[in-house]
């Protein structure tokens, strides 16, 4: 069974493939080209101090994003 | 002559490709329809000479930052022999969407996979020549870094430039139309010729990352490491500082002196006590510099800076700052002027203009000079590196006071999004030719600031005709008198306001002025100033050189980069006036206490 969430819902060690970005096209490109498309799997490392951004890794890539742009993310988990 | 350029995403290792090609002879150029000035080199490739460029790295000709603008004008108005795609081959996976993106474009180009060292560590393996002919570009596996497959590399490229025709430049913007179809072309590419491990993790680099970004000890380590390498700097850079001052003194009383004794005195002082003085002053330095750049090339490329921007961005956040503003901080310790640069890659103009609000606060290499030779002068050996430590610890206190301040001006809600690449350490050989690099930056401000600034000096302390130089009755003694109705309040007396004056154009200047002001060289210039200073005053000389004003070439780049009268005119404003509020507060404060 899966369900969506928004990838900022994760806990760190959970992985999740990326089903949806919600952002403007600007951002998109860049999510794209850092690893972000349709169903790429990826796994939230770590959060940084003080409700920092995300550490998530997809394939051979380590991204940091922030909260509330992760919010933006749909992850199918 | 044909003209190449080299493009690739952010650490792709495009630079390193570029040093290893052009060698050293990289300069900075103005390029038709980019307002920014780029690394090229000349080269003999394929018995011509063809000119190699070097583009900022970007994620996406698409893209709306500055640097990636940048890129779209070059290829706009320039035409271009062969591009050279640079992608790290570890990540051929995503990084093939530039190449696809060229190709729909239809410039001459040939793919290099760069870091084949690292994807063969991983288990990677890639048909490069698979790869190529469904791209349809001539695809080749190298390291750019350690020289493996650089000869064919090079092959590669003499031949496909000499079979390349000019493209004409493309003429509308519109040719960079978004295509739907090259992520599906990508899917299909990577399928045929990349085979990844299921398991490929830089394990190394995991393990690493457990510890320098633990939820509590990341932010303390940080600090920490950043502790050490001053202390390391100063510890090893002040003894070096002294052998160079030393051995110019030498050179100075042995064969200058007598050499130069013929002249009239007028000029004799001026070659001596000017020029030579100045420039030797600030020449004695260089090691200092050199060894500080061997610890931040090592630190920039190890790829902690980035973890770096990952601890501190929910605290810059509060600031009206990110990541990217702390990670410019930290390499405006550098130089300043790079670090201006780097905010290209913001968007949003209300944080890259906050940005650069903060980075002249950058205690960069040249004033740490100045703070080496005023520490050692004044402070005991150990306390000097405590010192010098705090007046880091001021460039933060002062980014906090200057954003929070002005951060309902410049106001960004930008989304942001930054690679985290593995560590890595630098080769000996990308260290010396940093090295090298900042001994040649050193010599041409040398040549350009430096010995115009002294001789300037020389000319302000030797003048009117006849009197006591530097006296009050000199041109610079009337020019401290005039200022120090608003500097003695800081502790700063005439001889150091003279200095100031010059620091302004180059910080390296201030050591230089003040050994022609007060005639002297080497450790007696410092004993010279330890007797007329207390530290007291001395900390309150450094927290104002720190803050008043970054150099020229700073305030020409913020100027330039912001397009904006207005905004430099407060970029200007607001450091001064911080400045006299600080080292004021200082002063008084310490003299109240009874220090």
């Amino acid at each position: 069974m899966t369900t969506l969430y928004s990838l900022s819902a994760l806990s760190p060690g959970q992985s999740a493939t990326v089903q949806a970005l919600h952002v403007d096209s600007g951002f998109q490109f860049r999510l794209n080209a850092l690893g972000f498309r349709i169903g790429k799997p990826l796994e939230l490392i770590r959060i940084a101090p003080f409700n920092g951004p995300l550490h998530i890794k997809l394939g051979n890539t380590e991204v940091m994003l922030r909260r509330q742009d992760a919010a933006n993310i749909e992850v199918l988990m | 002559m044909k003209r190449i350029a080299l493009i690739g995403m952010p650490n792709a290792g495009k630079s390193t490709l570029f040093n290893r090609m052009s060698g050293a002879s990289a300069k900075v150029a103005n390029w038709p329809g980019v307002t920014v000035d780029l690394l090229s080199a000349k080269l003999l490739i394929a018995g011509q000479m063809a000119e190699l460029v070097d583009l900022p790295g970007i994620y996406d000709l698409h893209g709306f930052s500055d640097d990636e603008q940048v890129v779209r004008h070059f290829l706009c108005n320039n035409s271009i022999d062969l591009v050279l795609i640079v992608a790290n081959a570890t990540q051929v996976d995503r990084q093939l969407t530039l190449a696809l993106q060229l190709k729909s474009l239809g410039l001459p180009a040939v793919l290099l996979l760069n870091m084949a060292d690292e994807a063969k560590q991983q288990g990677i393996t890639i048909n490069a020549q698979q790869l190529g002919e469904e791209l349809g570009y001539p695809a080749t596996l190298l390291s750019a870094k350690y020289g493996q497959g650089y000869a064919e590399t090079y092959k590669l490229i003499e031949s496909e430039l000499q079979k390349s025709e000019a493209m004409p430049t493309l003429s509308l913007e519109n040719d960079f139309a978004v295509d739907q179809a090259v992520e599906d072309k990508l899917e299909q590419i990577i399928r045929h010729s990349v085979d990844v491990p299921v398991q490929a993790g830089h394990s190394t680099t995991e393990k690493i990352d457990k510890v320098m970004l633990h939820p509590w000890l990341g932010l303390p380590l940080f600090f920490g490491i950043m502790f050490l390498m001053f202390q390391a700097v100063y510890t090893l850079g002040a003894p070096l500082q002294d052998s160079v001052a030393w051995l110019l003194e030498g050179f100075r009383d042995i064969a200058l002196a007598p050499l130069l004794s013929g002249l009239p005195t007028l000029l004799n002082s001026f070659l001596l006590e000017g020029v030579f003085d100045g420039v030797a002053t600030v020449a004695s330095f260089v090691p200092v510099i050199i060894l500080f750049f061997l610890f931040m090339a090592i630190i920039e490329d190890s790829g902690y800076l980035s973890r770096a921007a990952f601890l501190m961005d929910a605290l810059m956040t509060k600031m009206g700052l990110d990541g990217r503003s702390f990670v410019m901080l930290l390499m405006g310790f550098g130089c300043n002027v790079p670090a201006l640069m780097g905010t290209r890659t913001m968007r949003s103009r209300g944080l890259r203009l906050l940005t650069m609000m903060v980075i002249p606060f950058s205690l960069c290499s040249a004033r740490l000079q100045v703070f080496v030779f005023m520490t050692t002068a004044l402070f005991a050996p150990s306390q000097a590196p405590l010192v010098l430590f705090s007046l880091y610890m001021m460039t933060f206190a002062t980014v906090i006071i200057t954003a929070l301040l002005f951060k309902g001006q410049f106001n960004s809600q930008e989304p942001f999004a930054l690679e985290l690449p593995p560590y890595r350490f630098p080769t000996t050989r990308q260290m010396l030719l940093r090295g090298w690099h900042e001994i040649r930056h050193f010599l041409r401000r040398a040549t350009k600031f430096i010995t115009l600034g002294v001789v300037l000096v020389w000319i302000l302390t030797h003048m009117p005709f006849g009197v006591e130089p530097a006296s009050a009755a000199s041109w610079s003694g009337w020019i401290g008198e005039f200022m120090s109705p608003i500097l003695s309040p800081a502790g700063i007396n005439p001889e150091l306001t003279v200095a100031l004056i010059f620091g302004f154009v180059a910080k390296e200047i201030v050591i230089g002025a003040l050994a022609v002001i007060y005639g002297l060289e080497g450790s007696s210039l410092m004993q010279g100033i330890a007797q007329q200073i207390d530290w007291v005053q001395a900390y309150s000389f450094m927290l104002f050189t720190l803050i008043y004003t970054p150099c020229l070439a700073t305030v020409a780049t913020l100027r330039a980069e912001a397009k904006s009268a207005w905004y430099t005119a407060l970029s200007l404003a607001w450091p001064m006036t911080l400045a006299w509020t600080i080292s004021t507060g200082f002063y008084q404060t310490a003299r109240y206490l009874g220090y």
